[in-house]
């Protein structure tokens, strides 16, 4: 069972390669655009951390800045 | 006409999404897996190299769904002025373009058992490939431009462009004499692959779209945050 789920009648190395070029696909651009999202939501911290309280204030009336800040659910 | 659809009204529903459709996207995925690797039979001409069909189908169709998706917003969006549309189509053209390199690299590891060559400039492949050079063109014209009315224009006219090519892909089988099968399964007719394919196919289908519906939100997000940052900088 093993041995024909892994050897395919000699179409494995096809079968296997293909899948696996799909999956390191997928892993890398999660990775990418994980990546991506994380440094402009770092930048964006830090971006308000440098605004006075009365800017912060008016930054935070508005209620995408305040979700951003929060800790969104992102995966 | 298009209110709801504003960035500050739907980031609250957009940032938390991604978690879900994860969650849903690895536990569709590793059935479509178990599905097309062990339960489906093998092909009484192809043997196991069928089962190359299970990611290679999915991701043409998915990679020319989100194509025709930013061709249609990119039009829409041009015509009613609607920025968030072309937001959207960014956001949604890495994951196409990846679809469309997994179509063409698996379809020539299918190619290399089936046909005995690992490419042929057969109207089909070819014509999929010239998608891929859209979405590049596509992906680079928001690189190279910062500013807005001329990315939006010019990745409309990509669009609009790459868009011909899409009824040559779906056709050029018909068309053209080609190493390509022609289609198996249809929508207004009866398709000619069996039930016990097909299930593995649709599932496998619906774990790509999941994938590319979960890719979509965070590069999204990613966007949004983008503005918001330059909206900072200007307080």
């Amino acid at each position: 069972m093993i041995y024909e789920t892994l050897f395919m009648n000699g179409y494995g190395i096809y079968v296997w390669s293909a899948f696996l070029f799909t999956v390191v696909s997928f892993i890398s651009l999660y990775i990418t655009t994980k990546s991506q999202y994380v440094r402009e939501k770092k930048k964006f911290v830090a971006k308000f951390g440098t605004l006075n309280s009365e800017r912060a204030d008016f930054a935070k009336s508005q209620s995408i800045n305040k979700e951003i800040l929060s800790n969104t659910s992102n995966i | 006409m298009f209110k709801f659809l504003e960035p500050n009204r739907i980031f609250s529903i957009t940032s938390k999404a991604p978690r879900y459709v994860f969650i849903l996207f690895i536990i569709v995925f590793f059935i479509g897996l178990f599905e097309a690797l062990i339960l489906s039979p093998e092909d009484y001409k192809q043997s196991h190299s069928v089962r190359i069909m299970y990611v290679h189908v999915p991701a043409a169709w998915i990679s020319i769904g989100i194509f025709s998706t930013i061709t249609f917003l990119s039009l829409i969006g041009y015509i009613f002025k609607i920025k968030n549309f072309f937001l959207i189509s960014k956001s949604l053209a890495p994951s196409g373009l990846v679809f469309n390199v997994i179509a063409l690299v698996t379809g020539s590891i299918w190619g290399k058992p089936t046909w005995g060559t690992w490419w042929a400039w057969d109207a089909r492949i070819t014509s999929m490939l010239i998608l891929a050079l859209f979405y590049l063109m596509y992906l680079i014209s928001w690189r190279i431009y910062d500013n807005n009315d001329k990315v939006y224009k010019i990745s409309s006219i990509i669009a609009i462009f790459g868009i011909i090519n899409v009824p040559i892909i779906k056709y050029s089988v018909d068309w053209w004499n080609t190493l390509h099968q022609p289609a198996s399964i249809n929508i207004f007719s009866k398709s000619s692959i069996h039930e016990s394919m097909l299930l593995p196919l649709l599932i496998m289908t619906a774990a790509f779209a999941l994938f590319s519906l979960l890719i979509f939100l965070m590069k999204y997000n990613t966007e949004l945050i983008k503005i918001k940052n330059k909206g900072l900088d200007r307080l």
